[in-house]
């Protein structure tokens, strides 16, 4: 028996639920069906450009890549700090670190709703100091919070996992030199940390980008990101040709990123593909 | 010293941040009254009726019995498939590894929409099966992703050996390849389960009227308060989790010293 027959079920499988479906969504995106047959169209293709769909897709890779940013400012030192503890307590604080994301991801960002709504906690707490804040939740700042927060794992994560493996004797050999904290952070941990910041960029910018749930319940019903704009378009204006088309370009958009991401990323295992 | 300060106080505020809404949601699963912000007094009522509750059982009962099935059956294909893919030849190993990519890095949300339209169009009707269907398909990439690297490290030589010595292709799988990938196996089956549970958005984009799981379940009370019931569930749940977490990891310290960070 041929070992390689194995994997033939699983070939199958592929195609029918991710190659077909994918071929399905950009059949959509550029066909149209009547009466009459199919026919070829870049109408759905044009809607996206149109002004108040070109604002949505900017305002989402504004708050994608102010999440981006924010994960990786507060993610660094964390990372860096997780990285430098003895073997068994570190292991404690990673699992610390992961434990919440076992508890279910729409249940946390729910009770991120009790934390910041008009009368929640925060407001209470800081109406304890005499501070008033204009209403938290359903701002885009409450957006961005959601996002760093459900976000933030997956930055610390690939930067913990490439810093815990630097040699140690090299950061040694920069001080015996006689470089000095900040130039062996800039010259060598740095430069050697990148590949988890790529990583850890794209794996925060990717569902920050496409997340409709975040920005529905933070943002409230008529905050609208890309994803909301999909989701709209198939489950209540059932215009798939357009929903299809703004996937379409979503994809790509990912795509895009990823491959200015993936550059720096040295061990590619996959193939050249991605 | 200053230093040391400041990167505890750090930690500190990064763990608060991390874990006030899990504090929140534990907290208001003992309030006495339905209100998500006020303290009213304390409880375990929750925590009984829950189990009354016919809308959260049946959402539990569809997230594990799901979860459940859709990994045991991506860890078998999953696994087969890896040996399969293992022993291909360069250029077609490259195109299926470049498959098994597409569902992790794909938009959630496409991910979702596709099956859905894939199930209107084939005119399956959407509930269980299709769910399951879903689930399976985007679990198969974290068992194979899991189990191609064991197969990388394996000696070759050995099941050979095993053959040599007059074992059966089958028996030598079960008795020599086998046991060095079932921690690749395993970890793959775990990755699948979790990502299982805490699924949202494919589930709701695949599933159909009657069949939710906690999260849809979660999603569709946000706007009217979600019931103290839920929070009740979820910390048990939650509980449950870090139990095993405690088992694994004594289990593991006891087999090797190493802690930790083979458990996740």
């Amino acid at each position: 028996m041929k070992k390689r027959l194995l994997a033939y079920p699983y070939g199958l499988w592929i195609v029918i639920f991710t190659i077909i479906p994918l071929a399905l969504i950009i059949f959509y995106s550029v066909f149209t069906t009547d009466a009459t047959g199919i026919h070829f169209t870049l109408q759905h293709f044009k809607r996206v450009f149109e002004p108040i769909y070109l604002s949505v897709f900017l305002r989402s890779i504004k708050i994608a890549a102010v999440s981006t940013i924010v994960c990786l400012l507060l993610g660094y030192p964390m990372a860096m700090i997780l990285a430098e503890k003895n073997l068994s307590k570190k292991s404690i604080l990673v699992v610390l670190f992961v434990i919440p994301m076992w508890m279910n991801f729409l249940a946390r960002t729910y009770a991120w709703m009790t934390l910041l709504e008009k009368n929640g906690l925060i407001a209470t707490a800081l109406g304890f100091f005499g501070v008033r804040l204009p209403s938290l939740l359903y701002t885009e700042n409450a957006v961005i919070l959601g996002m760093v927060y459900n976000f933030l794992p997956f930055m610390v994560l690939p930067i913990y996992s490439v810093l815990v493996k630097i040699d140690k004797a090299v950061l040694e050999a920069a001080e015996d030199l006689g470089a000095p904290p900040i130039t062996v952070f800039k010259r060598v941990i740095f430069p050697l940390s990148l590949p988890g910041v790529s990583s850890g960029i794209i794996m925060v910018f990717m569902p920050a980008l496409t997340t409709f749930v975040i920005s529905r319940l933070l943002g409230g019903a008529h905050f609208t990101l890309i994803g909301n704009l999909i989701e709209q378009q198939f489950l209540t204006t059932r215009d798939w040709g357009f929903g299809a088309a703004l996937s379409v370009v979503l994809m790509l958009m990912i795509m895009f990123s990823m491959s200015i991401a993936l550059r720096y990323e040295k061990e590619n295992e996959g193939g050249g593909l991605w | 010293m200053v230093k040391t300060a400041i990167k505890r106080i750090y930690t500190f505020l990064i763990f608060l941040f991390l874990y006030s809404p899990i504090i929140v949601l534990i907290v208001f699963s003992f309030n006495s009254s339905k209100s998500r912000a006020h303290w009213t007094g304390f409880t375990f009522k929750w925590y009984v009726e829950m189990f009354k509750d016919q809308q959260i059982m049946t959402s539990l009962y569809y997230t594990i019995t799901i979860a459940l099935t859709a990994s045991i059956i991506a860890t078998i294909i999953g696994t087969i498939a890896a040996i399969g893919i293992h022993s291909m030849k360069k250029m077609p190993k490259a195109i299926m590894t470049n498959m098994t990519y597409l569902p992790v890095l794909n938009p959630d949300i496409v991910t979702g929409i596709s099956l859905m339209i894939l199930f209107i169009l084939v005119k399956l009707p959407r509930g269980f099966f299709s769910m399951l269907l879903a689930h399976i398909t985007f679990n198969l990439p974290y068992v194979i992703l899991s189990v191609m690297p064991k197969l990388k490290q394996l000696d070759n030589q050995v099941y050979d050996a095993a053959l040599d010595l007059g074992a059966t292709p089958g028996y030598a799988f079960i008795k020599v390849v086998l046991p060095q990938i079932a921690p690749g196996i395993f970890t793959g089956f775990l990755l699948a389960m979790t990502m299982s549970i805490d699924d949202f958005v494919i589930s709701f984009f695949t599933t159909g009227p009657g069949v939710s799981n906690l999260a849809i379940t979660i999603y569709s009370m946000a706007r009217k308060g979600v019931s103290p019931k839920i929070n009740a569930l979820l910390s048990l749940m939650f509980a449950g989790v870090i139990l095993m977490l405690l088992v694994i990891n004594n289990r593991m310290s006891r087999d090797n010293g190493r802690r930790g960070e083979n458990v996740i």
